[in-house]
């Protein structure tokens, strides 16, 4: 299966993303990295189900999703997992994630349920929209943005944030500054 | 939950939830709110992206290219 050098640069490309994405579900590095691997290794044996022209990020983005939801259940079953678990290995591992700068957000995005977690990520950071994040979670538009919208109230309650005085006058400033989008 | 930040009306994971339970329809974000928690979680996600490819994927995809081609798969 030699791979065709464009088709191996934007499986390239989209890796660091796909590592963000998978660290955002997961809350762990190492393991976000294996599931990146056994997605690698998923696509390139279905190489020729991937159609030419069509979105390769959001291909790959489901691969991983699928997988990750799978290892998730089976897990689930073996150690009663749960986001709460998640949520303490997050708390107990936060050198993981180098800064700690980010941690309470990270801690709270621990605490969603997974199918909000996963929506607003893919809507709010890995840049896809309402309709590339419904391909990928297999659902309507209309529950990505339900989910989006749930996630982001959750969120602004496990943080305590009611303005956005409450992020404190610098991250203010940033704010503003990001609110340009 | 976190003594740095001053905080609204509710300050405890208790009055969150029990809000949470009594409100039939959680109030709309604002604006600023929401752009201020999708930059923290863009900033969040780029300190990924921005680490890169790492070699192991690197070597990966060359190790199964450079296989793929011997074995004239």
């Amino acid at each position: 299966m030699a791979m065709d050098e464009s088709v191996r640069k934007a499986i390239l490309g989209a890796v660091p993303s796909l590592r963000a994405f998978a660290i955002s579900l997961c809350g762990n590095v190492d393991r976000a990295d294996d599931l990146v691997q056994e997605m690698l290794l998923r696509a390139l044996a279905n190489i020729d189900s991937f159609q030419p022209g069509t979105n390769m990020s959001a291909w790959l983005f489901t691969i991983l999703r699928n997988h990750f939801r799978s290892e998730y259940r089976k897990r689930r079953r073996e150690v009663e997992d749960s986001d709460g678990r998640y949520a303490e290995t997050l708390k107990s591992q936060p050198e993981q994630y180098g800064q700690v700068e980010y941690r309470e957000f990270r801690e709270a995005l621990a605490q969603l349920p997974q199918d909000q977690r996963e929506a607003l990520i893919l809507v709010g950071a890995s840049g896809f929209s309402y309709e590339e994040a419904a391909n990928i979670c297999g659902c309507a538009v209309g529950t990505i943005k339900s989910r989006v919208n749930r996630a982001r109230t959750r969120l602004a309650e496990l943080m305590h944030v009611n303005s956005a005085e409450d992020f404190g006058p610098d991250e203010t400033v940033r704010a503003v500054l990001a609110s340009g989008e | 939950m976190n003594e740095r930040k001053p905080v609204g009306q509710e300050n405890t994971m208790e009055a969150a939830a029990s809000r949470k339970k009594s409100a039939a329809k959680p109030a709309k974000l604002g604006r600023d709110v929401q752009a201020r928690l999708g930059q923290q979680l863009r900033a969040m996600y780029d300190e990924v992206v921005n680490q890169g490819v790492p070699d192991r994927f690197t070597d990966l995809l060359n190790r199964l290219n450079n296989n793929g081609s011997k074995d004239g798969q």
